[in-house]
């Protein structure tokens, strides 16, 4: 049966006409990308003046009268889900997915475009909700990123009242936004494939957008879900997480609730959430290497199997973050089993990263440097993940700055370093312009230093014994002294960390005027994004015929090929099927 | 599709020659209509399986009050939820006669089964929204014992999304409509089709666990570790 293809007639389905049409109201998965993209560092960039206020109160207390117990607490809050939702989800799934999706697998576009369209209005909305809350009586909430009940609806939590409504109300919107993209997603990548693209052909990237989209597309109904019970707890007065309590000196109407359920739902969500950002960003910077060293990347099916296997074992190691709730030591055991069960896939990919490079023709580049500096951020905070996931290790380090530094290497600094990779790896694709390189390596050593500096004496303060979350210390006999000395040390790097973040973008802003023509694929990379006839792609990204794929994405230094990457596009060379380049006769 | 033999290829291996490369004209909408449906299924299905989980945890609090096994709960004589599954079984048929009139090119039979489907799924949510009514009536409100907090909180899930279904309905119907084009509806009717059995199926498990007595429903908390 011969149908229309969804989006393979550009001209007659979406082509952009005005102004209006082509940057605002446009269905082209490129302008939803730069839309998704824009959006998030602009949330983002909110989230970190946050941090850097919160950096201040804890490096200089006593010193700046404006940040109030309450407000320290809401920065926190806002710090905290801005970054895990609203900046590394949309950036690495609504920018990066949208963007990569359509031009890696060889389609047109999204097969539903509209969708597409009213999926970043969406997130537009949950964006706008969600900073709303700034402005309504009693601030944003300051409930911790958690949003564990009861407080976070009882009087005395900053922003119990208007403050969890809006976000509530805005994580929902969000959800709604993330699952019309993720079903692109999803469904692009498995019925928009052009031909002889095989699934194992596709790049890694794919691979990792992919998955996490499966994974959010079933996790996020758990946010979804524990998002409306506590809506009514908090609107309609159910009692579905909130127990018999008195608040106030005052005995409320709620009875026998669980609040440890809250928990266990919002974990169902919270760890595959750790994998929604990790693993878009572990295809990527394999990517990344892969070009820059000029090699194929290391075991491509065992990292492939590696996604997937991470990807499912991701929905069964919740509860180890909920070690302190007072859980049954047996199911501890089976979440710390678990817990480092994932921790062999993941192994195997940073032991691939590294092979990768090894005897390559490692190229320092901009994006090279961020993707092996992201192979060290991810290393060290994924071994004190290790420590973490043993129960009895976890029990005195839980709520410490130990758990701080942990999560913000692993899933902070990490997902960053290959969001900085990606952006700088991209860029020429995107803009059709050269960045500024030496802007660019020094952005990266800055970052990369400066992170170091930030979350290496965490560690240490972890160690100490001290809180997170904690506005002050106060008079606390058992930290010592010259603990206040390492936080003023830790507030200074992050806001160097964090001016020099002003070097990334003016380096990109600038780079779009001033920047060199970037030409077709200049790191001379294979997949297909880089064989588009226009850079930037055009509207349809192929022009009047779909391209061809006739091998994987990652043939680098092929003995006796003409270059050091054939592309996915290129059939068989007759000097290739005379050679056995590809070792089929050894296998 | 055998997945585990596709994750074994070793894609390096065998580059494709170009003779053997076909013309590929784009992705097959319907093709992928069917995978996107396949998903919101299991989307909707986790929604409804993470709730009917946290109702058997809650159920094993002691303020938890099932809403059968006694004279004075609600839904002892469970009647009126009979007549409501009904209404929504004969919306479910009445797609899948509206379906098998597209098969056989009959478009009066399309007309007359959606027609039928809407109107039944409508007087559904109708019945569903007049027993809210009747179980405010009887005292038992949203705010009052956890097990009716969890009636009202499914049925109006469950409604949503059969609303959701309608505006799709109503979408598909539309597009038919405004092309001039009833040869084009028979695969988005077969994916609402299958949308309406699957709405029915999940009111199914839930009408059977909001009547459960008392030690029905200790029985799956139980087997479900609570």
């Amino acid at each position: 049966m011969q149908h229309v293809a969804i989006a393979d007639q550009p001209d007659h389905l979406h082509d952009p006409q005005t102004f209006i049409t082509k940057y605002i109201y446009s269905q082209d998965h490129k302008v939803i990308a730069i839309q998704y993209g824009l959006t998030a560092v602009f949330v983002g960039l909110v989230a970190l003046g946050l941090s850097a206020l919160m950096r201040l109160q804890l490096g200089f207390p006593d010193t700046f009268d404006f940040i109030t117990p309450g407000n320290y607490l809401q920065f926190v809050t806002m710090h905290g889900m801005i970054m895990v939702i609203y900046l590394l989800t949309a950036l690495l799934l609504g920018g990066f997915g949208n963007y990569l999706i359509p031009l890696m697998v060889g389609a047109r576009d999204m097969v539903f475009p509209f969708m597409n369209m009213l999926s970043y209005w969406a997130y537009l909305l949950s964006v706008i909700v969600l900073l709303a809350s700034f402005f309504v009586p009693g601030g944003p909430t300051g409930a911790g990123w958690t949003l564990y009940p009861p407080q976070a609806i009882l009087p005395g939590t900053p922003g119990y009242d208007w403050g969890i409504i809006l976000m509530l109300v805005s994580l929902a919107i969000f959800i709604i936004a993330f699952t019309m993209g993720g079903l692109n997603y999803v469904t692009t990548v498995l019925q928009a494939r052009t031909h002889g693209m095989t699934l194992m052909r596709m790049p890694l990237t794919i691979w990792g957008i992919f998955t996490a989209t499966v994974l959010g597309l079933l996790a996020f109904p758990a946010l979804l879900v524990s998002a409306i019970m506590m809506m009514l707890d908090k609107t309609l007065g159910t009692s579905f997480f909130m127990p018999a309590l008195v608040s106030m000196g005052e005995s409320l109407n709620y009875s026998g609730g669980s609040p440890v359920l809250f928990q266990h739902l919002f974990w169902f969500f919270g760890h595959p959430e750790v994998y929604i950002v990790a693993l878009p960003a572990f295809g990527m910077v394999s990517d990344v290497l892969a070009t820059h060293a000029r090699k194929n990347i290391f075991g491509y099916r065992m990292m492939v199997w590696a996604i997937v296997g991470i990807g499912g074992l991701s929905f069964f190691v919740w509860a180890h973050h909920m070690y302190v709730s007072g859980m049954d030591p047996k199911f501890g055991f089976f979440f710390a089993t678990t817990t480092l069960i994932i921790a062999v896939p993941t192994a195997i990919k940073v032991y691939n990263w590294v092979l990768t490079l090894y005897r390559g023709n490692i190229h320092l580049t901009v994006p090279m440097l961020f993707a092996i500096g992201f192979i060290f951020t991810f290393t060290h905070g994924g071994l004190t993940g290790l420590f973490l996931g043993n129960v009895v290790v976890d029990l005195p380090l839980s709520d410490t700055y130990f758990v701080v530094a942990h999560f913000h290497m692993v899933m902070g600094v990490s997902p960053i370093m290959v969001l900085f990779a990606a952006l700088y790896h991209w860029y020429p694709l995107i803009t059709g312009k050269m960045f500024n390189e030496r802007l660019g390596k020094i952005h990266f050593w800055f970052t990369f230093l400066g992170t170091y500096a930030i979350y290496l004496p965490m560690h240490y303060l972890g160690f100490l014994g001290v809180p997170r979350r904690y506005f002050a210390m106060g008079s606390t006999d058992f930290i010592p002294e010259s603990a206040q000395t390492l936080n003023a040390s830790i507030t200074i790097s992050a806001l160097i960390v964090g001016l020099s973040q002003l070097i990334f973008l003016y380096n990109m802003f600038a780079s779009l005027r001033n920047g060199k023509p970037a030409g077709h694929n200049p790191w001379g990379a294979t997949s297909l994004e880089w064989q588009t006839p226009d850079v930037p792609p055009h509207h349809g990204n192929w022009g009047p015929a779909l391209p061809q794929v006739y091998r994987w994405a990652y043939d680098y230094s092929v003995p006796g090929a003409e270059l050091d990457y054939i592309p996915q596009n290129h059939p068989v060379s007759a000097a290739e099927q005379t050679a056995d380049v590809h070792g089929e006769g050894k296998s | 599709m055998n997945i585990l033999r596709m994750l074994r290829d070793k894609s390096w291996l065998h580059p494709t020659d170009a003779a053997t490369i076909a013309q590929y004209g784009g992705p097959d909408p319907v093709a992928a209509m069917r995978i996107m449906l396949r998903f919101i299924l299991a989307i909707v299905g986790v929604i409804f399986f993470l709730f009917i989980i946290t109702f058997l945890s809650r159920s094993q609090y002691p303020d938890f009050e099932a809403l059968a096994g006694q004279p004075w709960q609600p839904f002892t004589d469970p009647s009126r939820l009979w007549f409501n599954t009904a209404l929504l079984a004969c919306a479910s048929l009445a797609m899948q006669w509206g379906l098998g009139g597209t098969r056989v090119g009959k478009l009066n039979v399309t007309v007359a089964g959606i027609s039928a489907a809407v109107f039944f799924t409508v007087l559904f949510l109708v019945a569903q929204f007049d027993l809210w009514l009747h179980l405010q009536s009887m005292g038992f409100y949203m705010n009052g014992n956890p097990a009716t907090s969890y009636f009202y909180l499914l049925t109006a899930i469950h409604g949503l999304h059969l609303v959701g279904g309608l505006i799709v309905l109503c979408n598909v119907v539309f597009r038919v409509w405004y092309d001039n084009n009833p040869d084009t509806l028979t695969a988005p009717l077969q994916l609402c089709t299958t949308y309406w059995h699957f709405l029915l199926g999940i009111w199914l498990v839930l009408f059977a666990l909001l009547t459960s007595r008392p030690e029905t429903i200790n029985a799956l908390a139980a087997m479900c570790g609570f």
